[in-house]
């Protein structure tokens, strides 16, 4: 096993704006999180004392607006970089293709073959650039998106929205917010964190999201097909790069365990008030 | 001045007079005790009732003492500044009045009541008496409140038993931990009640108009609660209070918890309820408002599990008093269900109510329901619907990636096993 990354020829897997953007992400994911699940348990004795730390119920509210708003750019760049690939630069593969994250047929066989593989019936699925869970990841934030967002922007305007919406929708709003918003943290925080950062393979993480490159090796192992694919069309030398300096490597695993250990530590709180409740 | 104390030494001496018929009969013996204190001692006639210079000959000395040790001494100055001053030592000690000198250690009860006839008998019904003929030693009696030979008019600021001093005379007993271990009475409540509102303002801004323990319990005839006619009896205790909070009282009897109590129904709240009876707070704080939304629900379990489920239940279970508790909505006294058109929560009302805080609610805004239940198909179907949706969901997703997490785990581990297996079998071939 090699940890010497200088030596190793690197493939740049992630742009510098999908990793600013993903960095965004983590954070007003997090701060939401951390704003939002007090009131959610509020019952528990932590989250009276969390709700003090962040500076009281009104500044946690307005923190959580602010991260709210954050995570809405961020969503609304994101979708309108994809419009400007398909629009504007006519880039379909966005769309459809083994570069998309819209799901595919391979996608259904690859979860079989996984599956097979676990348990040691077959080799393991030869993966394209995104695997079927990493697009489960991707969509997933999507209709969180749709749910939390929108009950969230009910919640913050209620007068407005009860010019169209009838008053009981407010109870479903705050029911969905926060079911929504359990399912996300705890998805997050425990299986996002599994799959990218903590198995065996990966332990203790894969930062690969922050420096935005990973080595040839890794890429031949972890994502075959991708890998075949570049070497036929030639595009893999136009993706080679330096090896991430040893500065961005810490900063990466910096940013990486700082929020991995939050993650953990709110998926902790959250399991101690179902038990206690 | 001179005609102001001879006047006042005269009003002393005329009341003494009528208090006493035995004074009548031997003006002589009714000098001013301190007075009398100063002339020498000298042993009385035999026929002649001793006068209290002739007590203090022996109880002003200091070493004037029981035979095992214990001191009986009464200061004249102590006795001149009580309220008895005027009387003579015998009008109370009355079977001194043909003893013998020195006389037996052991004296006869002194009867209050020779005068104090009405205080005595309210005493006789009290829970203090009755716990003295059941074999008390600890229950009060006449002196332990008001003293023996130092007894002043409660009107006396420095009297045990005046209004500001109370409290603390009460507190002598039930704010000692020996004497409650021994009587089983109810625990310590004076920290309570000094901690109270009632007691900060006696205590500390001085004002009288705040009951002290009398003002609830009463004085000489002070009953257990459960006796049905104590004022702090669950149904007396809105109109005890109502004798300060009179318009409070009026509201609560108006209400459904004081039609409840009317009717003689147990379950319904009193005052100390939800005040508490002794630890009595501010209304106006936040604190003492937070933590009245729990005793609500100590009685609407239903109502309170459904309001913590909200928005408003939730932030002022974090400690904040920035949204709707129960009173906001339902009033905190005269509490009337939502078919009374005069309820806040009547149906008419919802927008006023609602809008208090939402400034633009509408007829829309007010089909919020404050109490969803998601466990209720009936009152809230699209919730409980919704509700069932997301539990599957979250079931399901955190259901199968549980499953694909635990294979894929076990697979790298056992895959990682194998791989340092190799290796070192590489190594050593």
């Amino acid at each position: 096993m090699t940890t010497a990354f200088s030596g190793e020829r690197h493939i740049t897997r992630f742009s510098r704006a999908d990793r600013v953007l993903h960095g965004l992400l983590m954070l007003s994911f997090l701060g939401l999180a951390l704003t939002g699940m007090p009131l959610l348990f509020s019952t528990s004795a932590w989250a009276t004392r969390l709700a003090r730390v962040l500076g009281g119920f009104a500044v946690a509210g307005t923190l959580h607006r602010v991260f709210a708003v954050l995570l809405i750019g961020v969503f609304a760049t994101h979708l309108a970089r994809i419009v400007r690939r398909v629009v504007v630069e006519k880039d379909h593969s966005v769309l459809w293709g083994p570069t998309s994250l819209v799901p595919q047929p391979r996608d259904l066989a690859d979860v079989v073959q996984h599956f097979r593989w676990f348990v040691g019936r077959g080799p393991r699925p030869a993966f394209e650039r995104y695997t079927y869970w990493e697009k489960f990841d991707y969509w997933a934030v999507f209709w969180g998106m749709a749910i939390i967002g929108g009950s969230g922007l009910m919640l913050w305007f209620p007068e407005l929205f009860s010019r169209v919406v009838p008053g009981w929708m407010f109870n479903v709003a705050l029911l969905v917010h926060g079911e929504e918003a359990l399912l996300a943290v705890g998805f997050i925080f425990t299986i996002h964190f599994f799959n990218g950062h903590l198995r065996p393979e990966k332990f203790p993480m894969d930062i690969v999201i922050f420096t935005g490159r990973l080595t040839e090796a890794e890429l031949q192992h972890e994502r075959p097909a991708e890998y075949a694919r570049l070497q036929a069309s030639g595009e893999l030398g136009r993706l080679r790069a330096p090896a991430p300096t040893p500065r961005d490597v810490v900063v990466g695993r910096t940013i990486g365990t700082t929020a991995v250990a939050i993650g953990l530590l709110l998926v902790g709180l959250i399991v101690f008030a179902v038990i206690t409740h | 001045m001179a005609i102001r104390t001879i006047g006042a030494a005269l009003l002393v001496w005329a009341l003494a007079l009528s208090y006493s018929v035995r004074a009548l009969q031997r003006p002589s013996s009714l000098p001013l005790p301190t007075a009398a204190a100063q002339s020498a001692p000298a042993p009385p006639a035999a026929d002649q009732p001793p006068g209290n210079a002739d007590c203090f000959g022996c109880h002003e000395d200091d070493s004037t003492q029981r035979q095992n040790g214990t001191p009986v001494v009464v200061k004249p100055a102590v006795y001149a500044a009580s309220v008895h001053a005027g009387l003579g030592c015998v009008d109370c000690h009355q079977d001194l009045e043909k003893a013998e000198f020195p006389h037996p250690e052991k004296l006869a009860k002194v009867n209050c009541a020779t005068c104090h006839e009405e205080a005595v008998a309210k005493y006789k019904t009290s829970v203090h008496a009755r716990a003295r003929q059941g074999g008390s030693t600890l229950a009060a009696s006449c002196v332990d409140c008001h003293g023996s030979h130092e007894t002043r008019s409660k009107t006396d600021p420095t009297s045990a038993t005046h209004h500001l001093r109370l409290a603390a005379t009460c507190a002598k007993c039930h704010g000692n931990a020996e004497v409650i271990a021994r009587s089983g009475i109810p625990a310590d409540v004076t920290k309570q009640f000094a901690d109270s509102i009632h007691g900060r303002v006696l205590a500390k801004s001085g004002l009288v108009v705040a009951p002290t323990c009398s003002g609830c319990h009463g004085a000489h005839d002070i009953l257990q609660p459960k006796d049905v006619r104590s004022p702090v009896a669950t149904a007396n205790v809105p109109s005890t209070c109502g004798k300060c909070h009179e318009g409070i009282a009026l509201q609560f009897k108006a209400g459904v918890h004081g039609q409840l109590l009317a009717e003689g129904k147990r379950d319904g709240p009193a005052c100390q309820t939800c005040h508490t009876a002794h630890g009595i707070q501010r209304a106006d704080q936040a604190a003492w408002q937070l933590s009245v939304i729990g005793q609500c629900g100590t009685c609407h379990a239903e109502r309170i599990a459904t309001f913590r489920d909200t928005f408003h239940g939730q932030v002022t279970a974090l400690g904040y008093r920035t949204v709707a508790g129960c009173a906001d909505c339902h009033g905190p006294h005269e509490i009337l269900p939502a078919s009374d058109p005069r309820s806040p929560i009547a149906p008419a009302n919802l927008v006023a109510t609602c809008g208090k805080c939402h400034e633009n609610a509408n007829a829309n805004f007010v089909k919020y329901d404050p109490h969803a239940n998601k466990h209720d198909a009936a009152r809230n179907p699209v919730l409980y619907y919704i509700s069932k949706f997301m539990t599957v969901l979250l079931a399901g997703v955190f259901g199968l990636f549980g499953l694909h997490t635990t294979f894929w785990f076990s697979r790298e581990v056992r895959a990682r096993r194998e791989r340092l297996r190799t290796t070192d079998h590489k190594g050593t071939a």
